[in-house]
């Protein structure tokens, strides 16, 4: 059994005008220990994905509906307080913003305790102790002092650390991480990836990470799903995705398409610019999500909504002609 | 003034004289500060005992209302703009904004005549005037404050309700009460520990302003129930021109507004370690 099972989730906004189909039919599953990787351009609903995971989307306006199945238990079945055991103890979430996202008038050691305390009925004092030992396990040089200091006298990148720190306090068995590196820069970005990696193995969680750097899944990922406009359009192991993608966007997204009158220089991108706009999710979508911007688009496209099938061993795309574009692609 | 319409020349002289209104208006301020500095806020014209024994006198009463109104206030308003953040948009939120407005709006003669109407005369559980002093036992002081309290608490209570539920509503919608969920934190601490301590410096000083507030509404409810305190004190002493007794009660008040926004400003740095003097 995989440790989670995404099955056909929706999850709905309404807003004054119109409904917001931010996730519409998304499946997936990560299994123990492993690192999935969702990718997709701004606003595909990749991080509604993980709030609705986590049970954390406000309702109204928000609406989650079909399965969200961890180690067998459906999460939206659960009731607030038995999904509040699961938070920060099963599953913890770190979040894109370190600047914003540690509370300022609380220590950072206390905040790391508070997850100790509340799932592992940790007194004050051994709780402390803990933190400063995650502190010291996320490499923070002197933790003792920084655990008794406020977020606003750490660095963003020693922010995050503690965000990590704070995630991984209860050995979650499974950690989503929401594009932990987006607002950090370069070097402090490969460290925490480091990071990552090196706890994922000592921990043992299984991973689910945000993006939209195909660097950063290329570095840490198992497997990926690609999203657009709040669908799944393919889903393969990560090297079979970067050798042969079968969906134009993720073509794309990986800059496998040629784009007219750029690459002057001829230097590779790390994430080619895809003409047109994220079609409206406000309004039903006739055919395939993507045949608004697809080079490829016939009006089969228009009119029908590929289904997503299997082009080769465990890689799901939905494409009417993917098998026919990677012949072109290999001739 | 003091002598009346019919004095003659030689007895407003001699009032003069006896003020000490005669002398340069530099020399008698210099002397008027070493008096204060000295504890010695003069005599009453009125009554010819000292300012300060005055005061004293009427310390308590008017003491004893603050700092009841006081908790009265921050106890029940803090809650309530909490609870209306939390539920904001709803028929809860609603009713407390709305109980906020009538509170504001309403003069506080007005509050504490309906109030005694109904809870003293009609119901009769607390004494319609009057005041008990702490010496005559904890129950009686109490309750002979209750009713005035309240009264003068309800301005207070809108206040501070409307500017809590305006910082809540701020704080709930910042990035680190996600994170706070995230970590499985139930509602109420949510609320309260990470919630609340964030919107504190607002609250705060609202609190420290509303005291200006409270100065004034004792005044006006201690003439309604009648409460021998320095609010009284100052009316009777307006009225009968005392001006040694105007100028130090008014003296004390401004000395104490001073103390509370000290004590505010202290307050800062206790909840928000960003802020350091
Ligand atoms: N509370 C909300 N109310 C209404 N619409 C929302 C709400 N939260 C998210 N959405 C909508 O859901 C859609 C998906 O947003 P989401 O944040 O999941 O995108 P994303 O893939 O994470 O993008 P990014 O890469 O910018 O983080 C967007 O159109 C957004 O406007
Ligand atoms: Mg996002």
């Amino acid at each position: 059994m995989p440790l989670l099972e995404v099955d056909r989730l929706q999850t709905h906004f309404r807003t004054p005008d119109g409904v917001n189909r931010a996730v519409d039919g998304v499946s997936f599953h990560i299994d123990k220990g492993e690192t999935l990787a969702v990718v997709g351009e701004s606003g595909c609903g990749k991080s509604v994905t993980a709030m609705s995971i986590m049970r954390l989307i406000a309702e109204p306006p928000g609406r989650s509906a079909g399965e969200i199945r961890f180690e067998g238990k459906d999460l939206l079945k659960l009731s607030e307080k038995e999904m509040r055991k699961i938070r920060g103890d099963d599953i913890s979430m770190i979040f894109q913003e370190p600047m914003t996202s540690l509370n300022p008038v609380l220590k950072v050691g206390r905040q790391i305790g508070e997850s100790l305390r509340l799932h592992q009925g940790l007194g004050r004092a051994a709780a402390e102790d803990k933190a400063v030992e995650m502190l010291r396990l996320v490499g923070i040089p002197e933790p003792k002092r920084r655990a008794g200091e406020y977020p606003h006298q750490l660095s963003g990148g020693m922010r995050q650390r503690v965000m990590i720190a704070m995630a991984l306090a209860c050995s979650p068995k499974l950690l989503i991480a929401d594009e932990p590196t987006t607002a950090l820069d370069v070097t402090i970005q490969a460290q925490i990836l480091d990071l990552m990696r090196d706890l994922k193995q000592r921990v043992g969680a299984a991973i689910l990470i945000i993006t939209h750097d195909l660097g950063v899944v290329a570095e840490v990922a198992d497997r990926v799903v690609v999203m657009y406009a709040g669908r799944k359009v393919e889903e393969a192991p990560v090297n079979d995705l970067f050798a042969d993608p079968k969906h134009p966007y993720t073509r794309g997204l990986l800059g496998a398409v040629p784009k007219l009158g750029s690459s002057l220089d001829g230097e590779a991108e790390r994430l080619a610019e895809i003409p047109g706009i994220v079609p409206s999710l406000k309004k039903k979508i006739e055919g395939c999500v993507f045949a608004s911007r697809c080079p490829d688009a016939e009006d089969v496209c228009r009119q029908f909504a590929p289904a997503l099938e299997e082009k080769a061993p465990a890689h799901l795309a939905a494409c009417h002609f993917s098998n026919r574009d990677a012949a072109e692609a290999a001739a | 003034m003091i002598a009346g319409d019919q004095a003659s020349p030689e007895d407003v002289e001699k009032i003069r004289a006896g003020l000490g209104l005669d002398r340069p208006y530099l020399i008698r301020f210099f002397e008027w500060v070493g008096q204060i500095l000295s504890g010695d806020l003069g005599t009453s014209i009125f009554t010819n005992m000292p300012v300060t024994t005055m005061i004293a006198q009427r310390v308590e009463p008017t003491l004893s209302l603050m700092i009841v109104t006081l908790i009265i206030a921050v106890g029940v308003a803090v809650p309530m703009g909490v609870v209306a953040a939390w539920k904001a948009d709803t028929w809860v939120d609603r009713s407390a904004m709305a109980f906020a407005v009538f509170g504001f709006s309403t003069p506080v003669f007005v509050v504490g005549y309906l109030i005694a109407y109904v809870f003293a005369l009609k119901l009769g559980w607390f004494p319609v005037q009057g005041y008990k002093p702490i010496s005559a036992g904890v129950g009686p002081w109490i309750q002979s404050l209750i009713l005035p309290s309240v009264t003068l608490a309800l301005v207070y209570i809108a206040l501070i309700a409307r500017i809590t539920r305006a910082a809540m509503l701020d704080v709930l919608g910042q990035d680190y009460i996600r994170t706070a969920k995230a970590k499985g934190v139930g509602q109420r601490r949510i609320l309260f520990v990470h919630g609340l301590k964030n919107a504190a410096v607002p609250i705060v000083t609202v609190i420290g302003i509303g005291v200006a507030l409270l100065i004034g509404g004792a005044v006006v409810t201690e003439s309604v129930f009648a409460i021998p305190g320095l609010g009284r004190l100052v009316v009777d002493a307006i009225l009968r021109r005392d001006y040694p007794v105007i100028q130090g009660v008014v003296l004390l008040f401004s000395f104490v507004y001073v103390l509370v926004n000290l004590a505010v400003d202290l307050v800062y740095v206790w909840v928000d370690p960003r802020i350091r003097y």
